[in-house]
């Protein structure tokens, strides 16, 4: 059941996208992100969508693996798409109660679903071609400058790609222990509220105790092998843009210039 | 009638994504009430996976899994029921423990199945004793035991159910020789005593081979061998293939026959291979 969460997962592949330097993918998803929230008109949206199919086309990830990611955002996406309906103005086309929905409202709704589905299905592709280590190594490098300003950038580059390499294995884990305590027959799926808060401690106790346990082995390793924070270290992989790299980043310029001629549509 | 029967198993991981993997490829075996099935193979051979759909965790891909007959996913209200009498303790099982205390903890399956205090009571205790742990401690952490102390306390959550099949996973990983046979011993004894059929999964090619009534032998999610231990580590040559080897006394037979010394063949425990090495030399006195 678990084991279908896919956030922040990454799936091996030699696809173009895959190939792509880091920090250009990095680059890519904030001028998306950019280009998402200029957008103000359907034509725009059209654009922004048709980026994002081309984008997993080119990196061969099936649209039903984007989506099932989707499925924990779920909730968040509906929440935002009734309680937009309700904010829109001009003519009511209903009304239920104190609450009116308006051509505009529906617009409006429309349009923050489909920002919040390609956001999310955006950073997921980035998350998808590129693994943990070659992102973090991009946002370090993005982010270099800063060290001039005293950032700790590689501390923070090296806690976020601990983080994401242990998502899937605390997401394994907690299945584990999830099957343990169903085989000592715990119930997880069925019962009123409060039974399944109380039916998450045999699930949380040990997961914590092994994620202290597990943070204690990491320390230990890194200090056997004298990671220093911030320690200048050379690169096994050094990042280098190639000329696919340069082509990418053109056409998220075009991306963005495109949208920004869009809003006067 | 057995008490277990795996008919044409089959599970498939990740349908549909690139991860895609059969784990598990058309197994059918049966358990019978009061026998020591061993399971061997390599790791990923599918082992782990495979002893999930004996207490529904896993729901196959194909294929059906008979608990007294009974189809186990024919019914959800009965899958719960099945998962008390089919007790299934997993690699490292002390990463389970939660409870403030040890006897709480032990008591956390009994709980579940509905049985009043004094029920769990006795049943705790008695599966303590199984596992050779002593009445004082019941109050203190299971989490400040040791390791080898932590898995019997996790044995005996799942002992406590009373189980009519007991199936394990490689229970003795990690532990010291002496920890290993006191943890073997107790399940011995609680097969011995309460005549429940054990699943044992192991590394151990020794200790399947002293132990088990039957073997079988998984190889990339399929059946690759079946039989008596005798049967199945006369295929010497096929086990070393799958990257498995061979007990330490049927190495040690099969390199003095090469060497021309007259044995028989199925030799796979210790004992035996040394009664046969001292009928060989009662010429020259007792050994």
């Amino acid at each position: 059941m678990l084991k279908n969460i896919t956030l922040g997962q990454y799936f091996p592949g030699d696809s173009v996208v895959h190939r792509l330097d880091p920090r250009t993918k990095l680059l890519w998803l904030a001028g998306y992100i950019t280009a998402l929230f200029l957008a103000n008109n359907a034509w725009a949206y059209a654009l922004m969508l048709a980026v994002l199919i081309g984008e997993s086309a080119a990196a061969s990830i099936r649209p039903k693996t984007l989506l099932s990611g989707m499925k924990p955002l779920m909730f968040i996406v509906v929440f935002t798409a009734v309680v937009n309906l309700f904010y829109g103005t001009g003519e009511p086309l209903l009304k239920i109660w104190v609450f009116t929905v308006t051509a505009d409202g529906i617009r409006r709704s429309v349009f923050m679903v489909l920002r919040i589905l390609l956001l999310v299905c955006g950073a997921f592709l980035l998350t998808y071609t590129t693994s943990p280590l070659a992102l973090t190594d991009g946002l370090e490098r993005l982010l270099g400058p800063l060290k001039k300003l005293r950032v700790p950038v590689s501390e923070l580059a090296m806690m976020m790609s601990i983080a994401l390499r242990f998502i899937p294995t605390l997401i394994e884990e907690t299945d584990k222990i999830m099957n343990a305590q169903r085989s000592r027959g715990a119930n997880f799926d069925t019962g009123k509220l409060t039974e399944r808060a109380k039916a998450l401690v045999p699930l949380l106790v040990p997961l914590f105790v092994g994620s202290f346990r597990r943070a204690d082995e990491l320390a230990t390793a890194m200090e056997c092998r004298c990671y220093v924070p911030g320690g200048n270290r050379t690169r096994m992989k050094v990042l280098k843009f190639a000329r696919r790299d340069v082509l990418a980043l053109a056409l998220c310029a075009a991306m963005l210039a495109a949208v920004v001629l869009l809003r006067r549509v | 009638m057995p008490i277990l029967r795996a008919e044409h198993l089959t599970y498939i991981y990740s349908q549909g994504t690139p991860f895609q993997k059969t784990a598990v490829n058309d197994i059918s075996l049966e358990i019978e009430a009061g026998e020591l099935l061993g399971v061997i193979g390599h790791t990923g051979s599918g082992k782990s996976t495979f002893i999930q759909h004996l207490n529904g965790l896993l729901k196959p891909s194909a294929g059906t899994v008979y608990f007294e007959g009974r189809d186990i996913h024919a019914d959800k209200a009965l899958l719960r029921q099945l998962r008390f009498q089919v007790g299934l303790v997993f690699q490292y099982p002390e990463y389970q423990l939660f409870e403030e205390t040890v006897f709480a903890d032990i008591a956390f399956g009994p709980r579940n199945m509905g049985l009043d205090e004094a029920e769990v009571r006795e049943r705790v205790s008695e599966a303590a004793a199984f596992v050779g742990l002593d009445g004082k401690i019941f109050d203190t952490s299971p989490l400040e035991h040791s390791g080898g102390q932590k898995r019997r306390i996790a044995l005996a959550g799942v002992i406590a159910m009373r189980p009519r099949l007991l199936i394990l996973d490689e229970p003795t990983a990690g532990l010291d020789p002496a920890g290993r046979e006191s943890i073997l011993g107790n399940i011995l004894d609680y097969r011995d005593r309460s005549g429940a059929a054990v699943l044992l999964v192991s590394h151990s090619m020794d200790d399947v081979a002293r132990l088990a009534d039957r073997l079988v032998v998984l190889n990339r999610g399929r059946l690759a061998l079946s039989g008596t231990p005798a049967e199945v580590f006369d295929h010497a040559a096929e086990l070393r293939e799958m990257g498995l080897t061979v007990p330490a006394a049927t190495e040690i037979a099969l390199a003095l026959k090469e060497r021309g010394v007259a044995l028989p063949e199925s030799v796979y425990t210790t004992k035996y291979l040394a009664k046969l090495l001292c009928a060989l030399r009662e010429g020259e006195g007792p050994c």
